[in-house]
């Protein structure tokens, strides 16, 4: 059981898939850089994430819903949560205004089904699949409740893609959190390693993978260069500038 | 990551920013004389009287765009920063760094060295181009002379040792500056700072006062707390990594910009007037021509010599600011300067 005040968002797991690095210079190191495609996604983000409710004949479709894990020590926001009542519901109208009021409600026969919206194409990595798992998860600990499946919509695409939450999917989302928690815990930041992924990387500017793979060695540089400065006769380069 | 680093200058008396969208907007006397998208901006820096309203400050601070407010001689009044991520680790081990003797020299003086270094390439850049046979020789002997100070700094084991190679290197550069002026009615008698005393002394203190701004926006950006430095002391009010990170770049960035605005007869002695107390002042043409210069400069592009990658010159600071973090969280073995070649 992990304490609130420890909590790792659910996007910090995208991350670590993509690159522990990456995920340790945000969530470790606080940096922080924009580019197109995160800006474009927060546009994204933002339309769903204007919090709203909405009824589909039996379906309820909540957006935006708050999420956390006690065990997982995860918490984050869906995008779409889709509440599908059971044939045994008559009015499923009513428990939602008794859930609305605080009641407690048995969600066991509820079909559940986290939906997460993205831009583009699927991940390699299967980024995607784990923040999603990451979600049913928490909903499944929050609700007393079990999700076998879940829905990525690819704005590339246009279709639904089913996600089944099966055990390798599940531990592969606990071993994530778990190794996102061990960085900042001890405050480390793996050393980087140059792969061509990091051309598409935010933080390749900030990480500087290519001068710091293998923590490459700057003393060489330096007595390389200086030595060089001495036996010149002058700057060679910035030739324009007189 | 900003590609363009721009410098919003606004040096006109009466001008009022406002938000207009994502832009500013620059008015004057009810006048609208400029738009700029906050995107293509990294700082705006005011001079004099200038003012700005909350809402424009407010979308500054969230689009990582640095106001400050200078006097009219470039004096730092105040900034307006956004609320920084912080890098809280990376800043315990500055700190731990700095408070350690030996680790700072070790960075202290790659610093120095590199700035020795990049003094002298001024100094041959010059003798080579220079046609008269006697300036060539004063320029070359002292680039010599130079030399040893630049052995020793390299292998400095205290930032005192260092400062000690600096000043003896220093002593010697400026000594030969006349030579550099190249008659053009700029004499130089060695470095004043407070106040500047003669025309060219005031030149470069503007011009460092403009670099320093950039160095502090740069340490902070990378997640640095610009007071503490290595090669500087703590000072209460000082920004002493942005010094720090000033050094080696300075005669680059700054000197090089000095000398080809004389050179060119960009600007001119009677551009500067002294006042009653014999300090030095340029007056406001003087300061413009200076300002679009060392804009100018900023977008000349360059290979950085340790990355090996193309990069434009007012990017150097941001990047040789990331280097030194990166080496304080352990990613390099040292701190690499910058090394003009
Ligand atoms: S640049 Fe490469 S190594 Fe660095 S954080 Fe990005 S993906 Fe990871």
């Amino acid at each position: 059981m992990h304490s609130e005040d420890d909590f790792i968002p659910i996007s910090a797991l995208q991350h670590v898939l993509f690159c522990e690095r990456q995920a340790a210079l945000i969530h470790v190191e606080r940096l922080w850089a924009e580019n197109r495609l995160t800006a474009e996604g927060k546009v994204l983000h933002e339309k769903t994430h204007s919090e709203r409710v909405e009824t589909r004949g039996r379906v309820r479709i909540v957006r935006s819903l708050m999420l956390r894990s006690l065990r997982l020590g995860l918490f984050g926001r869906s995008d779409v949560v889709e509440f599908a009542a059971p044939e045994c519901v008559s009015n499923p109208t009513s428990i939602f205004r008794r859930w609305g009021q605080g009641e407690s409600v048995d969600w066991s026969a509820w079909q559940i089904t986290p939906v997460e919206y993205k831009r583009g194409k699927p991940k390699k990595d299967g980024s995607d699949r784990v923040q999603l798992c990451a979600q049913a998860m928490c909903l499944e600990e929050m609700l007393g409740v079990t999700i076998l499946s879940g829905s990525l919509f690819y704005g590339q695409r246009k279709r639904r893609t089913t996600v089944l939450f099966d055990s390798s999917l599940r531990e592969q989302t606990a071993t994530a959190a778990s190794r996102m928690r061990e960085f900042i815990e001890t405050g480390t930041t793996p050393p980087a390693i140059y792969e061509p992924k990091c051309d598409s990387c935010s933080l390749i500017e900030l990480c500087l993978p290519e001068a710091t793979t293998g923590r490459r060695r700057v003393q060489q540089f330096l007595d390389n260069h200086f030595d060089k400065h001495l036996e010149a006769s002058g700057p060679t380069t910035d030739t324009s500038f007189s | 990551m900003k590609r363009h680093l721009n410098t919003l200058f606004v040096v006109t008396d009466g001008s009022y920013l406002s938000k207009e969208g994502q832009a500013v907007r620059v008015k004057v006397e009810k006048e609208t004389k400029l738009r700029v998208p906050l995107i293509n901006l990294d700082g705006i820096v005011c001079f004099g009287r200038v003012g700005a309203s909350p809402a424009l400050l407010g979308a500054c601070a969230e689009a990582g765009v640095t106001v400050s407010l200078m006097s009219r001689h470039g004096r730092l009044l105040a900034r307006v920063v956004g609320f920084t991520p912080g890098n809280v680790l990376l800043r315990r081990t500055q700190y731990r760094t700095a408070d350690d003797p030996d680790q700072s020299a070790f960075i202290a003086r790659n610093i120095v060295a590199a700035k020795i270094a990049n003094c002298r390439s001024v100094l041959l850049r010059s003798a080579r181009d220079s046609s008269n046979s006697q300036v060539k020789d004063s320029l070359q002997a002292a680039a010599r002379s130079m030399e040893n100070p630049l052995r020793e700094a390299r292998h400095a084991k205290s930032v005192d040792t260092a400062r000690g190679y600096e000043g003896e290197a220093a002593a010697t550069y400026f000594r030969v500056w006349n030579d550099l002026l190249g008659g053009k009615g700029f004499v130089m008698n060695g470095r004043s700072r407070r106040p500047p005393l003669d025309p060219v002394n005031a030149l470069l203190s503007f011009l460092y006062s403009l670099l320093s701004h950039d160095a502090r926006s740069a340490a902070e950006a990378a997640g640095l707390d610009s007071q503490v430095g290595f090669l500087h002391q703590d000072r209460p009010g000082r920004p002493s990594l942005a010094l720090d990170l000033m050094e080696e770049l300075r005669p680059f960035l700054a000197d090089r910009v000095a000398l080809s605005l004389i050179n060119r007869g960009q600007v001119t002695p009677n551009g500067f007037r002294t006042s009653e107390s014999g300090a030095v002042l340029m007056d406001d043409d003087t300061r413009k021509t200076v300002l679009s210069a060392y804009q100018k400069r900023k977008q000349d592009k360059l290979t950085h010599p340790f990355l090996g990658e193309k990069t434009t010159v007012g990017l150097l600071v941001h990047l040789q600011a990331r280097l030194l973090a990166r080496h304080l969280r352990s990613d390099l073995d040292e701190y690499p300067p910058f090394l003009w070649r």
